[in-house]
């Protein structure tokens, strides 16, 4: 497979997966939202801007629009185009690797996400999202499901397969360890918290909700929410699809079946991470994570998620870039077959 | 007005003196579109434009677009698609498909020739001059030999018909000419538009496009390699042609590269792959020759592979179409096209040229220049209706600029009648109306020649309008040609 096409496959379902997420954080929250009462300004700029901060654009935020606000979040998380991580920003890219990759992809695939691309940037969108951010919400959810749903339906399950399987993974990992590091600053440094208010307790209902948890955990912990079991669930729950160590299992597996190298072997960095990652999320406990400190653990978790990420691309994808040369790049791309009126030499 | 009578969508439509595709002088319809128009008069106007609606959508759906330059947002748009198709009866088509044989047989001996002994001009047929002055000659491959000794191995000929229903020849695209996926995917909405008629009226199918262009591809691979592995050289997704670069590979099954997905090491072309590095043995390149290696030809080529006019000399990797053929689109060496078919084949042309004077000759130039309101003056390497002077519809500014660039650049300019191209019923808000077409078949030229029956036919959807290019407002019909003549 072309290194380029097995990079743009990639990109495509890491970026399908980004947009999911992010509508998962801003729909939960903005419902959470109307369950408080009273709240002044502090308390929304504390409940908004550690949402930003979980997507990891906060300069920008602060530097477009100033204060943490319920409309300006969503404003910079779904629409801004200046933010690269934004949903409609997101989709794009997807979709723009999904271009790229047309031959490798189903119709059903491409048609689906050249849908959901048309329809983010169509007026149309807006208004959905002015009437009813949860309907909204809703929609690129379902359809970024749809889209997971149409791969495992419809794409051969060749090297490109688990490139795709592998940016959703890595993606997923990082985001829910994201959402769950929302609400750190209520925890001690160290330590586990005893006793949770009851705002904080919907507040961490909400994390479960964001990833899709919350029925699961129930099942397993009874409607009791505290920050210990939810962290216990969202990082090292084995069979919970979109627990940190089951992302983590899925995508040394699919780096496993690309180079045919065994578990407990290593034939480059992106593996030897990938092995070591899985075996520390096995033989953890939540305690010792605590002990630790949460937000420290999972900061320094995605920072090994990055290094698998860069690994990957060393091993496989290495390409020098061209970035630097865009504008130029893309001015030639279209000046084949255009033939542009050539000036003439002369005056007249 | 949209009529809910069905029998009144051609009412009121009006030749207006042009000869119709559809309709004789008389009002009749022409009896290759009998069984046609029978079948859509069963359709109500509303029906119609449902229809209509609906293929629009599927277009912008499947991402059926090309891209519009220039615009930072990345603006990709649907080719207009006009559900009424163009007809060709058999006979017709067996004349065009003779004509267009005989012109890309000529075109290729005519390649051959100038890129090694120079009969043609040492035979005074061509002068010199109009050779070694074409923007597009590359000297850099004098005496080399292509792969199975074909130059063009994908043409695009853009045939028009005059006031009397004669087909001629306005250009020859033979280097990366673009259009076959409108082709078929044209065919593919109609079929799903009307499904009822394809049965009925015996309707020749399109789609062994693909499979005709790989099998070329597969035929001119370097001597010794059993299977070759074949791939589309794309310059990229924001080429306006994007598209169908990858419905193209998609549909024969080889990897679409960009440039930097290339490298040639002892001039052998490898593509950078997962596992490492995998020989690569013929190249379909939709990039132009300018850009193809920066180490040969333009320098500052970002799309290009370095080394791989190095390779193609030493044989290892063959190209389609071969680096080279430009030369034969200059509008210059397009007048001499009747001459060539004459030298190298002793025929007659099936399919005439449009008459073209040549500024760079005296006696032309002075015709030009005392005729230029009558005349259309294009530039000599331009296409896409760039560069391009229509006498009775400019104004008297654009007029005394093309009069300053002809006297300053003669080479660079023809000029030619303005021809009254054919016209087509076309629906426009709600009703049908004439507009012009063209016609643009596909050539393909490999062990045999192949072409498949009709082409793209574009249309000017402006009113009056004589440009049919997409960049231009142009549309564009699916294209019938009968099993029978009626």
């Amino acid at each position: 497979m072309l290194s380029r096409v097995a990079n743009s496959l990639y990109w495509m379902s890491r970026y399908i997966e980004r947009a999911e997420n992010i509508a998962r954080i801003l729909d939960v929250n903005l419902q959470l939202q109307l369950d408080f009462r009273n709240v002044d300004e502090t308390t929304l700029r504390e409940h908004w801007l550690p949402i930003v901060q979980c997507t990891g654009d906060q300069e920008l935020f602060v530097q477009l629009h100033g204060r943490a606000t319920a409309s300006s979040v969503a404003e910079f998380l779904v629409f801004e185009e200046a933010n690269t991580n934004s949903i409609v920003s997101s989709i794009r890219q997807a979709r723009e690797n999904a271009r790229m990759v047309r031959a490798q992809i189903t119709i059903e695939i491409w048609e689906e996400l050249n849908r959901l691309y048309l329809f983010v940037i169509s007026p149309q969108a807006r208004m959905d999202w002015k009437d009813s951010p949860s309907e909204f919400f809703n929609h690129i959810k379902a359809s970024s499901l749809q889209l997971i749903g149409l791969s495992y339906a419809t794409l051969i399950r060749n090297e490109g397969w688990w490139f795709t399987q592998i940016g959703k993974f890595i993606e997923r990992a990082d985001k829910t360890s994201r959402i769950l590091d929302v609400r750190y600053q209520t925890l001690p440094q160290r330590g586990v918290p005893q006793t949770i208010s009851q705002t904080e307790a919907l507040e961490w209902s909400a994390i479960l909700r964001s990833c899709s948890g919350w029925d699961a955990y129930k099942s397993i912990h009874g409607a009791e929410v505290h920050p210990r079991l939810v962290a216990e669930f969202l990082v090292l729950n084995e069979d919970f699809p979109r627990s940190v160590r089951f992302c983590v299992a899925e995508l040394n597996h699919a780096l496993r079946r690309i180079s045919g190298v065994i578990d407990a072997r290593f034939s480059n960095d992106a593996e030897k991470l990938a092995g070591r990652l899985v075996s520390e999320l096995q033989f953890s406990t939540i305690d010792e994570i605590f002990e630790f400190g949460l937000h420290s653990y999972l900061d320094a978790l995605q920072t090994k998620l990055n290094r698998i990420g860069n690994a990957l691309c060393q091993t496989y994808i290495f390409q020098t870039s061209t970035t630097a040369l865009g504008d130029h790049l893309v001015q030639q791309e279209e000046q084949q077959q255009q033939q542009l009126s050539r000036s003439p030499r002369h005056k007249c | 007005m949209i009529s809910e009578e069905p029998r009144a969508l051609l009412n009121g439509y009006e030749r207006d003196g042009f000869f119709d595709e559809m309709i004789d002088a008389s009002g009749e319809v022409l009896p290759h579109y009998r069984k046609f128009d029978a079948l859509f008069r069963s359709f109500s106007a509303d029906e119609f434009q449902k229809k209509e609606r609906s293929v629009s959508l599927a277009l912008l759906r499947q991402g059926v677009t090309f891209n519009v330059y220039g615009d930072s947002r990345g603006t990709e748009r649907i080719f207009p698609f006009d559900l009424v198709p163009r007809i060709i009866p058999a006979s017709e088509w067996q004349f065009l498909e003779r004509g267009l044989a005989q012109r890309i047989t000529a075109l290729n001996l005519f390649l051959h020739d100038i890129y090694h002994e120079q009969r043609i001009v040492k035979d005074g047929v061509i002068p010199a001059e109009c050779l070694l002055s074409g923007k597009h000659f590359r000297r850099e491959f004098v005496n080399f030999s292509v792969p199975k000794d074909i130059y063009i191995h994908v043409c695009g000929t853009d045939l028009i018909r005059g006031d009397k229903g004669e087909y001629m020849v306005l250009e020859d695209n033979g280097r990366c000419p673009s259009g076959v996926s409108y082709v078929l995917e044209n065919r593919r909405a109609m079929k799903r538009s009307f499904p009822g008629m394809f049965e009925t009226i015996g309707i020749r199918p399109v789609d062994h496009y693909p499979q005709e262009l790989l099998k070329m591809l597969q035929h001119i691979a370097p001597p010794g390699v059993a299977d070759p592995t074949i791939v589309l050289l794309t310059p990229g997704v924001h080429n306006s042609a994007y598209f169908e670069h990858t419905y193209l590979a998609r549909h024969m099954g080889i990897e679409i590269v960009e440039g930097r997905d290339l490298v040639v090491r002892d001039s052998r072309a490898f593509m950078r792959t997962t596992k490492g590095l995998q020989p690569v043995h013929v190249i379909y390149r939709r990039i132009d020759d300018d850009f193809l290696d920066p180490t040969v030809f333009r320098r500052d080529s970002m799309l290009g592979v370095p080394g791989l006019a190095h390779a193609y000399r030493a044989g290892h990797v063959s190209l389609a179409n071969s680096i080279g053929t430009g030369i034969s689109d200059d509008k210059v060496i397009y007048a001499f096209v009747p001459r060539m078919i004459k030298y190298y084949l002793d025929q007659e042309p099936i399919i005439q040229n449009v008459p073209t004077y040549l500024a760079s000759l005296e006696s032309d130039r002075k015709y030009i220049l005392e005729n230029l309101e009558k005349l259309v003056v294009k530039a000599a390497n331009e296409s896409g209706g760039y560069g391009m002077l229509i006498g009775p519809h400019a104004s008297k500014q654009d007029l005394e600029q093309f009069r300053c660039h002809i006297t300053a650049e003669p080479r660079n300019y023809i000029a030619q009648p303005t021809i009254s191209l054919s016209r087509h019923p076309t629906h426009v808000n709600g009703h049908f109306e004439g507009r012009h077409v063209d016609l643009r078949p596909f050539i393909i030229y490999g062990e045999k020649i192949s072409i498949v029956p009709g082409g793209l036919t574009r249309v000017a959807l402006r009113k009056g309008s004589l440009v049919v290019n997409s960049s231009q407002g142009g549309g564009s019909k699916d294209t019938w040609v009968l099993y029978g003549n009626e």
